[in-house]
């Protein structure tokens, strides 16, 4: 075969390229041809077309993201010790601990091939936390579907949720949590993100950075294949078709394959490198492969890097330079070693059967050079791929007719009659999105590492990370679409709101935030519009909580035709318990008495609403009021009831309102309860105002906890009691719910639906 | 009392059966699966994972491990050994019981929190619990369906070799609910649910799983 050298560009200034059907606009076309001084040849225009991409470079997103470390106090980044631009955030919680955690989309290649579009998001967010250093602990996995009983759904969401299984219960980590949510707007396009936490010394964190004259760099792992080459392709058939004549080129599937027990022994093997103090620096292979790899490991580094590409190990004839660039087959890892450690490093893979190849070293000089068996093919400065690709400040405008969904509230909307109260509740249990998710989490294992103090459906997921000490961490994800539809500011609030009060019911008190932000087009200035205002609500609302952003991820173009998604950013908070034994469960009936008590206020709002979506397909009107400084407050107080013994069980009131909360909390702690409200009691079950929590309490405690609610300005209600000798939910006035009759309808939505 | 805990390539519950061991009083032993050697160990754990990836056949490939054929000649000569999920498919695939684990009737992967019946406590893992206890354990597999010829199922039966049956709905369609088997003499114990992970109510259902592991220390302390 023939291969574009850097020779050979210099030779051919005017040969055509694919920079197009490559995604590269013109004029970003011409930049690198400014850059280089030349054209760019076969592998260098790979390597800038997919660091370039959205993927890669955030060019859309950049600069709204800003907006985020320019809001971050020092006070905030007090605890941080990686922010946005690492691999993952790091977060000290104390005792010597450092937690990293992040999410990342996997959206398209979960629609194109849902199992392994899935499994690989989940390998790829892991090996984003293993290059931090950390061992990988827990995942999590908020998902988007299209209509519960649409025909395509039933298509991607059983291999979705085993391709999460499949791969997260064969790497050995507990799933803790995540979304099911189900609206129209996600039909051609589902949200597949995927959360990793994980733990570490704090003096053991990695940053990928490949400093060091003479330094090696060595790739090891999978073997690099035909894989993920996505876009690549294009190049194979412009360079290959024709000299490979009759021969057609093998043209793989985009999304790439899995294989989750290599990454296993990968965990394993890169723990024991990093306990034996061997890796200067190291980065994984994810979107962009190699490509990416290199050429960020180099562009953050103080000094050049030369890569030997014809070393590395293929499971593939034939591959071009710009295909092992690009390729994103799974598993690998790429670290920088200093050469007296070269045997060590090489005997820790040995033992774990990893492949490991000494592909380049660390130059003087500021050039990322690529040769293949001698010949030069690619020259570039590393951080014109890697940090300077281009960035738009794309037009952004409001909606037209924002206003009028705004206007179009749910005030129109016909109310039930009281004698269909009862029956709403069973409704509401029984609807896609409040049915109990236990289809989809009964195929994760949530026990492996024998750290899981709570995982779904509790309100957040909680690993113990010290055993002697207890300490733990509690994480949760949530995002209401149909609210950051109606407001992007407020809605992205409301998403950080919920996350952060699920995390404080369970007794951990917050302290970091992640995000994965799903959006339609950038090009469409509605989109942007919605983007930058749910960039600003989510910041300004860290603000407002005290609490930094330390990492995230931008998906754009999940839409449909011209219909986007509901912009949905899926915000997860981070929260630290001292003690998990602490730890305040959702079911209740723990202890022989317990008072129900119901904090916070409730007023009739109903835009956005469950109700509303449930019962009348509606959506319009203004979402729920933000509150953030009783937000705080609901947290300082569930935090000290649960140092303090006071709370038995609590459950965040969210989508469904106190009718839903209700019904789980009866149904998780497997005993009845009688509930008297007062006012308007369809507002009082279904109204989703925020900042709202359902606590129990045991009898003792009642009157030292209410005592201190009071005290610091909390608002509460006694809204019932506890019965264990019943085996129903009553509501006064209303009449009983047996649980039997709940359970039914809440466990038998999706096995009917999926079974 | 020292307890070995293989750890083959893919091996995931070995951090939870280790950890079991040392509730129970005893000393955890890490074995690798490369090596001859069981370092002087009393009684073996093989833990849950997916060893090898599970290629081929769950636990086909395990089976002839270095170390396996030590767990084999040790068990012979009647070292108690105690096989968990992947663990018993492997003691199966090895020969150590009788029968084979097969796909889930449904097809999924199952977590699940699972009652289970204790119907043999007389063996080396298992004297801790009263016959007819029924215990709340955690099964967490996709290939836990017990299948034998009619022959074998019979003579487990006759010889009261079934040590655990699943209670209420079969959730994996294993025939006669067979959840856990034991060998003729009793040391060798192979079952799906986890008793590890059933050590500390905090982290597990309940703590029912750990008299299996006291179980043993007892017997080792007997013997």
């Amino acid at each position: 075969m023939t291969v574009d050298t850097v020779k050979n560009a210099e030779n051919t200034p005017d040969q055509e390229q694919p920079y197009k059907e490559l995604g590269l606009k013109d004029d970003e076309y011409a930049r690198i041809k400014e850059i280089l001084g030349r054209r760019p040849t076969d592998a260098e225009l790979a390597m800038y077309s997919v660091m370039w991409s959205e993927h890669c470079s955030y060019k859309s997103s950049k600069v709204h993201l800003k907006y985020f470390s320019d809001t971050t106090t020092d006070e905030m980044r007090a605890k941080m010790l990686a922010g946005i631009g690492e691999n993952a955030g790091v977060v000290d919680i104390g005792d010597g601990w450092a937690i990293t955690f992040k999410a990342e989309s996997h959206n398209h290649p979960s629609y194109v091939e849902p199992y392994q579009g899935a499994a690989t998001g989940v390998g790829g967010i892991v090996r984003d936390i293993l290059a931090m250093g950390a061992r990988p602990l827990a995942v999590m996995d908020p998902l988007r579907f299209g209509p519960a009983d649409a025909p395509d759904t039933r298509r991607v969401l059983p291999g979705i949720v085993a391709g999460v299984g499949g791969y997260g219960n064969c790497l050995g980590l507990p799933n803790i949590g995540g979304e099911v949510v189900f609206d129209a707007t996600y039909a051609g396009n589902p949200l597949v993100n995927a959360l990793c936490v994980g733990a570490m010394r704090v003096e053991d964190l990695h940053l990928a950075h490949a400093s060091g004259t003479g330094n090696k760099v060595i790739l090891f792992g999978a073997r690099t294949g035909l894989d993920g080459i996505g876009g690549v392709s294009v190049l194979a058939s412009e360079t290959f078709d024709d000299s490979a004549g009759a021969g057609k080129r093998k043209k793989l599937p985009s999304v790439q394959v899995g294989d989750p027990f290599t990454e296993k022994v990968l965990i394993e093997c890169c723990l024991e490198l990093f306990a034996q103090r061997i890796v200067v620096g190291i980065q994984d292979l994810g979107g962009a492969g190699l490509a990416c790899a290199t050429s960020e490991l180099a562009s953050a580094g103080d000094g050049g890097m030369h890569v030997y590409l014809d070393r590395v190990p293929l499971r593939a004839t034939g591959m071009t330079p710009a295909e092992i660039l690009s390729s994103e087959s799974q598993e690998r890892m790429c670290a920088v070693v200093r050469p007296e450690d070269l045997d060590a490093f090489m005997a820790v893979c040995r033992k774990w059967d990893v492949i490991a190849t000494e592909i380049g070293e660390v130059t003087e000089g500021d050039r990322l050079v690529i040769t293949w068996h001698d010949e030069v093919v690619l020259d570039v400065p590393p951080r014109t791929v890697a940090h300077e690709g281009p960035v738009y400040n794309r037009p952004i405008e409001r909606p037209a007719d924002q206003d009028a969904l705004q206007a179009d509230t749910p005030d129109r909307l016909p109310k039930p009659a009281r004698d269909e109260l009862l029956d709403l509740v069973k409704t509401m249990a029984a609807s896609p999105n409040l049915a109990s998710k236990r289809w989809v989490t009964q195929q994760y294992d949530r026990y492996v590492r024998g750290g899981t103090v709570l995982a779904q459906p509790a309100d957040s997921g909680m690993i113990r990370i010290d055993e002697s000490t207890h300490r733990g961490v509690a994480l949760s994800t949530d995002c209401n679409g149909r609210y950051t539809k109606l407001d992007p500011y407020a809605g992205a609030q409301l998403a950080l709101a919920e996350a952060y009060r699920n995390v404080a019911t369970t007794g951990a008190t917050p302290v970091a935030v992640t995000n994965c932000l799903n959006f339609g087009s950038p090009e469409d200035p509605a989109v942007m519009w919605q983007f930058e205002r749910a960039v600003k609500g989510l910041a300004d609302g860290c603000v407002a909580l005290g609490i930094p952003v330390t990492g995230g991820n931008v998906s754009f173009y999940n839409q449909t035709g011209s219909t986007a998604i509901l912009p949905t950013p899926v915000v997860g908070v981070l929260g630290v318990i001292d003690d998990v034994r602490r730890r305040i469960p959702t079911g209740i009936g723990a202890e022989a008495g317990e008072t129900l008590l119901l904090l916070g206020e409730t007023r009739a709002e109903f835009g956005g609403s469950e109700w509303a979506h449930v019962v009348h397909g509606h959506l319009g009107g203004l979402p729920p009021e933000v509150d953030l400084a009783r937000e705080k407050l609901l947290g300082e107080v569930l935090v000290a009831g649960s140092r303090d013994g006071m709370l038995s069980a609590a459950h965040d009131l969210s989508d469904g309102g106190l009718a839903q909360a209700l019904v789980e909390t009866c149904l998780i702690g497997e005993v009845g309860a009688r509930v008297f409200l007062e006012g308007d009691l369809f507002t009082e079950l279904f109204s989703e105002s925020t900042a709202r929590v359902l606590v129990a309490v045991p009898r003792t405690e009642e009157l030292r906890f209410t005592d201190m609610c009071t005290a610091r300005g909390l608002p509460w209600r006694k809204v019932g009691v506890v019965d264990p000798e019943s085996d129903a939910l009553e509501i006064q006035e209303l009449g009983s719910l047996p649980l039997a009759e709940l359970r039914e309808a809440w466990e038998g939505t999706l096995p009917a639906l999926f079974d | 009392m020292r307890v070995g805990v293989i750890t083959f390539p893919g091996t995931l519950d070995d951090v939870d059966a280790e950890r079991a061991v040392r509730y129970a009083g005893g000393e955890a032993v890490k074995l690798w699966h490369a090596d001859h050697d069981l370092k002087d160990v009393d009684a073996v754990i093989v833990p849950g994972g997916f060893s090898y990836g599970d290629y081929l056949r769950c636990g086909a490939i395990a089976r002839f491990a270095p170390v396996m054929q030590e767990v084999v000649d040790a068990a012979k000569k009647g070292m108690p050994v105690l096989g968990i999920c992947n663990g018993f498919q492997i003691l199966c695939e090895a020969h150590l019981l009788p029968g084979a684990l097969i796909r889930n009737h449904k097809l999924h992967f199952v977590c699940r929190d699972q009652w289970l019946k204790v119907e043999n406590n007389a063996t080396a893992w298992t004297t801790r619990y009263d016959q007819g206890a029924e215990i709340l354990v955690p099964l967490k597999s996709g290939e836990g369906g017990y299948q034998a010829d009619q022959s074998t199922l019979d003579e487990l039966e006759g010889e009261g070799r079934v040590v655990f049956r699943y209670v209420g709905e079969n959730p994996n369609g294993s025939r006669n609910n067979i959840a856990g088997i034991t060998s003729a003499n009793g040391r060798v114990v192979g079952l799906m649910p986890h008793p590890e992970h059933a050590i500390d109510a905090l982290t597990g259902p309940t703590d029912d799983g750990l008299g299996m592991f006291l179980s043993l220390v007892d017997s080792v302390v007997k013997a």
